[in-house]
């Protein structure tokens, strides 16, 4: 087994699989649990009360470690080149380089602004009322943000292989 | 004004407006 099956064989396997989970997470949060849980808020008496308890908390443990899989196989990935695209110093590596960052980001508001505020939320820490309120905007926002974020990072994913292929090869 | 990622079509727009604009940066960085 050679280091450039295991970098780009295996490490775009890991990537791309744990991507999936990260990304599927986020959207089902998004497209899916939050409007449930508000009509579920609606019924009498309340109906979301098993989706808070055990769907939610077992959704975040796949999402926000998924999320650091899926970082690190993209680090795996790019070996060497990593800060070429980090730092935008080779024009071929541009657009992985901004699809990098807008993941970072992402990888960031997963661990510093949702799973915290989540925990809160979910009555996994203790937290009063007006924290929890503060907590769910919170948690709200930057998952929003990174749905908003997962289209442009998807899309330079996989740009220089598409669309901004022929600027790649030409520079490269 | 509202917050466009109050909404779901909001923040899906917003990140296809965001990629356009990136689309664009990127290409005239990389000199295309």
């Amino acid at each position: 087994m050679t280091w450039d099956f295991i970098q780009h064989g295996l490490g775009r396997w890991l990537h791309i699989g744990a991507g999936v989970m990260w990304i599927g997470m986020l959207y089902y949060f998004n497209f899916v649990q939050v409007s449930a849980l508000a009509n579920a808020a609606k019924d009498t008496p309340p109906t979301g009360a098993g989706i808070t308890k055990h769907v939610a908390p077992r959704a975040l443990l796949f999402f926000r470690w998924a999320a650091v899989v899926t970082w690190l196989g993209g680090a795996l990935l790019l070996g060497d080149k990593l800060d070429d695209a980090f730092f935008f110093k080779e024009r071929a590596y541009f657009p992985i380089g901004v699809g990098a960052w807008l993941g970072t980001i992402m990888l960031f508001n997963v661990w510093v602004l949702i799973w915290p505020n989540q925990k809160k939320v979910l009555g996994l820490m203790p937290a009063s009322d007006e924290e929890k309120a503060k907590a769910r905007r919170v948690a709200f926002l930057a998952s929003r943000t990174n749905v908003m974020l997962s289209i442009p990072m998807l899309y330079f994913m996989v740009a220089s292989h598409g669309v901004l292929r022929a600027q790649v090869h030409f520079f490269a | 004004m509202k917050n466009p990622l109050d909404s779901l079509w909001g923040t899906v727009i917003s990140g296809l407006v965001l990629t356009v604009v990136l689309h664009f940066l990127v290409r005239a960085m990389m000199g295309g």
